[in-house]
């Protein structure tokens, strides 16, 4: 075990005042990024780096992560409260999360968002501190061909779980690639469908689409509708919050299950955005109460908050170990790295010991940090949803329309918000699911370019996709996904037959279909 | 009195005039746009200039940087477009900015830029990982490409770029066939290559050194015209002096490096040219620059003014002459 008498020094580098410190301001500072949609935390991590010029790098490092946990719980709030989700990997968060806080159990909601992704930030340290020195030549054998099965594994859960029209979700995963599309192709090094116009080029931010798909289209739906919160009738007492987290160990299971995923894909190179739609789609088939999902099912905020969480973790060691960064946010800090004086890679380990297990020390107490002082916030948020609609409906729409314009400070981004807006309200109306084309959109030239990548090095032939045990694996279980939905309809199709179309079969078809139905409520 | 008031006033103007002229100085906070994402080279670049800028006090402004890096970073250029003569930003970049619109239609030209310096050049090697390729040097990486035309794989930072055109060149110089496959980064490139899932990349030094000294990557050769001048042994018992130039080992590339460059917007009040000129000259005199040049194995050499822009006009020649040959040039150039 030398990796915990090395973790212990980690703790001796990471537990003095001036650190703790450094924490609970980069927490404070994190939760502000994330509550405001768009500032998110790449952005916010980018606006501190120039103050961690002068110090030193550990004291750097533990400010800049302690500010991305802060932002990955705050990026969760306005999910749940308003359907915004602040971060994209908290997309997933508002399909339960949203139902749940319009139901009355805002505080309910937010505690069980806080308290699971705690659990799943604390499972990837864990991992990292068990696994880093193995997770670096693992990550080696990630070829084109590797990352395209992960990329495929996200989609072909996701496809499996939709259990609406078909048609309709095909629809709406394909206008999420042609979104994706837009901008330069890294193979060919041309533009695509730009039109020659200038404000295209840089392609269609997902940020962009989300705040105008949930945010604003929501908006206008509880316009038309006019839904209530009924926040009013929220218990705010923290009575309620330690009710609730008592509550937590009844989900085990998906607990365990999201972790997992969450790990897989922190190590591999999903991401936290597509480990969180993973872990909603697998859990919406596994969970027992999965034909609740969408309807505020806790589960429903659970699954998708803790592979949020342990993903964001995990996706630190490959950064720190290969110099790849496995997010956004984990872009800019290898930046920090570089002007640091501190080169990331397979050598970091070695060359600066001190630095590499005081951060892992820090991920340790800045969670814990961040999970202490984020449940203090839930009652202040759930206050919020106590102010008529009247109030609370124009200032979402200041917010996502500021949102949309810090992503990039462009003016032409808040245009687009607005056109995704009405298209949101579009999809909702005509009972379009949603996540499929969010999916689409955060992975699909990602997908794009391992698939063409993996097939230049190929020569064109697609044996690369099962060439060795862990792509072939990886594509197998991909398949088994995809294919489920139509397992079970054969399953139910066929099976009853003995039974002469008995009243077994209309049960079991009832049961079934009572798993599937819910599905329209899926693009909440 | 009214006399005395015209006098003092004509005084001030007549020396005030050219007084001011070269003394302009930033009141607001200064905004560096970087043309390529967070963590990426230019943007390294901007940052390390910021830190440097902001710690030895050569600025006192606060500065911000933003990443522009859609479209390559045509972003960025097409942003300098649209604020003529603001002296309150500057533009961080590569060769992109005037070699992008030689194969992309954009609204730009490097007529809306000022260019105001090159800092640093950053040489390109070529890599392999000895031990999953078996190759140890340039004889063994051409003999190996001429044995099965087309079957090694060269990975390198995107498409008909820098990268790419510098496999095209290595095709024609040593007579081979090779696959380039596209990355999104050079750092990922590199990554592939460790890995063993394709052959070699084209890199800049920074992006492969940690991986060199993991034993997992080997530089076979620089393409410059003289070999690299640090001494320090950095892995295997090499240092980057160590490494042969690509001349003189079969693969006749001379001189590819890549400038680190700073522009500003067309018509930018010429005080202002001439101030970040003087400011950046100084800011690659800081330790932290000299630091960030070394890290690299970059070359420290620092272009302003007139050498800039014989620079830019040469450089911009050879790569419209390389880009014909491998018919990327649109019609219009």
């Amino acid at each position: 075990m030398g990796n915990f008498g090395q973790l212990m020094d980690g703790f001796a580098v990471a537990l003095t005042t001036h650190h703790v410190l450094i924490m609970i301001a980069g927490v404070l500072l994190g939760l502000v990024v994330g509550v405001l949609p768009g500032l998110g935390a790449p952005n916010g991590v980018s606006l501190l780096l120039p103050l961690t010029f002068g110090m030193d790098p550990i004291a750097a490092i533990i400010l800049l992560t302690s500010m991305y946990w802060g932002a990955l719980f705050g990026g969760s709030t306005t999910s749940i409260l308003f359907n915004i989700p602040g971060e994209p990997s908290s997309v997933a968060t508002t399909f339960d999360g949203y139902p749940m806080a319009r139901k009355g159990e805002a505080v309910r909601a937010l505690t069980l968002a806080f308290g699971s992704a705690g659990i799943g930030a604390m499972t990837g340290v864990i991992v990292i501190t068990l696994l880093s020195g193995w997770v670096a030549q693992f990550a080696l054998r990630f070829g084109a061909a590797e990352y395209f099965a992960v990329y495929f594994m996200a989609f072909a859960s996701f496809i499996g779980m939709s259990g609406g029209s078909p048609f309709k979700t095909l629809v709406s995963m394909m206008l999420g690639f042609a979104c994706a599309t837009i901008g330069m192709d890294t193979i060919s090094g041309e533009s695509r469908l730009t039109f020659d116009w200038d404000p295209l080029i840089g392609g269609v931010s997902f940020l962009i689409a989300v705040i105008g798909l949930f945010g604003l289209g929501e908006l206008l739906i509880t316009m038309e509708e006019g839904v209530k919160f009924e926040g009013v009738k929220a218990r705010l007492s923290m009575t309620e919050i330690f009710r609730t987290l008592a509550e937590l160990p009844r989900y085990w299971a998906t607990l365990i299950r999201s972790a997992a995923i969450g790990c897989w894909m922190g190590i591999t190179p999903g991401g936290p955005t597509a480990a969180s739609f993973m872990s909603y789609a697998l859990g919406r088939r596994f969970s027992k109460r999965g034909s609740k999902f969408g309807t505020g099912e806790p589960e429903g905020v659970v699954a998708p908050e803790t592979a949020d969480h342990s993903a964001g973790s995990c996706a630190l060691l490959p950064m720190l170990a290969l110099g790849i960064p496995g997010s956004a946010t984990a872009a800019v800090m290898m930046g920090g790295l570089m002007i640091w004086g501190l080169s990331p890679g397979p050598m970091l380990f070695t060359t600066r010991p001190d630095f590499v297990w005081g951060l892992i020390a820090s991920m340790y107490l800045g969670n814990v940090i961040a999970v202490v002082l984020v449940l203090a916030t839930v009652p202040l948020f759930a206050y919020v949803l106590r102010a008529p609609f009247k109030v609370v409906g124009p200032i979402i729409a200041v917010v996502c329309v500021i949102g949309a314009y810090t992503v990039a400070n462009h003016m032409f981004d808040v245009w687009l918000a607005l056109v995704f807006g009405v298209l949101g309200y579009a999809f909702k109306k005509l009972n379009y699911p949603l996540a499929p084309f969010v999916l689409a959109m955060v992975l699909g030239d990602k997908a794009e370019d391992a698939f063409r990548q993996a097939l230049l090095t190929s020569d064109g032939s697609a044996s690369i996709f099962f060439a060795n045990g862990l792509v072939a694996t990886m594509m197998g279980l991909g398949i088994l996904l995809l294919l489920l939905p139509a397992i079970s309809y054969v399953h139910r199709r066929f099976k009853p037959d003995g039974a002469r179309e008995g009243v077994v079969s209309v049960v079991a078809a009832a049961r079934y279909d009572g798993r599937d139905a819910p599905a329209t409520t899926a693009g909440q | 009195m009214k006399i005395q008031r015209t006098i003092a006033l004509a005084a001030m103007l007549a020396a005030g005039a050219p007084a001011m002229a070269q003394d302009f100085k930033p009141t607001r906070p200064v905004e560096f746009i970087v043309a390529a994402g967070p963590g990426g080279g230019s943007d390294t670049f901007a940052r390390v200039v910021q830190a440097s800028l902001s710690k030895s006090g050569l600025l006192t402004s606060p500065i911000i940087v933003t990443n522009k890096a859609g479209g390559s970073g045509a972003e960025t250029f097409i942003y300098a477009k649209t604020s003529p003569g603001d002296p309150y930003k500057l533009f961080f970049g590569t060769q992109d900015a005037y070699v992008l619109p030689l194969a992309s239609k954009l609204s730009y030209s490097l007529d809306d830029l000022t260019p105001i310096a090159a800092m640093a050049f950053d040489p390109f090697l070529l890599w392999v990982n000895p031990k999953t390729s078996g190759i140890e040097d340039v004889k063994g990486f051409i003999a190996k490409a001429k044995e099965q035309p087309g079957a090694l794989k060269v990975g390198g930072a995107k498409a008909k770029e820098a990268d790419e055109t510098l496999m095209t060149l290595i095709e024609q110089k040593a007579g081979v066939d090779l696959t380039y496959i596209p990355f999104k980064s050079g750092s990922e490139a590199a990554i592939q290559v460790a890995g063993g899932h394709i052959t070699a990349n084209v890199n800049n030094p920074s992006e492969s050194v940690e991986q060199w000294k993991a034993g997992v990557q080997k530089p076979l050769c620089v393409f410059e015209d003289a070999r690299l001048e640090d001494k320090t042994v950095i892995a295997d018992g090499m240092s980057w002096n160590a490494i042969p130039t690509c001349a003189e080992s079969g693969i006749d590339v001379k001189s590819f490096a890549q400038p680190r460059t700073v522009w500003m917007s067309a018509k930018t009040p010429p005080e202002a040219v001439a101030y970040y000129t003087e400011l950046l000259k100084k800011a690659a005199e800081t330790p932290d620059f000299k630091a960030y040049v070394s890290r690299g194995a970059q070359i420290p050499r620092v272009l302003t003014g007139d050498a800039f822009k014989e620079f830019i006009a040469k450089h911009k020649a050879s790569y419209a002459e390389m880009y014909k040959t491998n018919g990327w040039l649109r019609a219009e150039n």
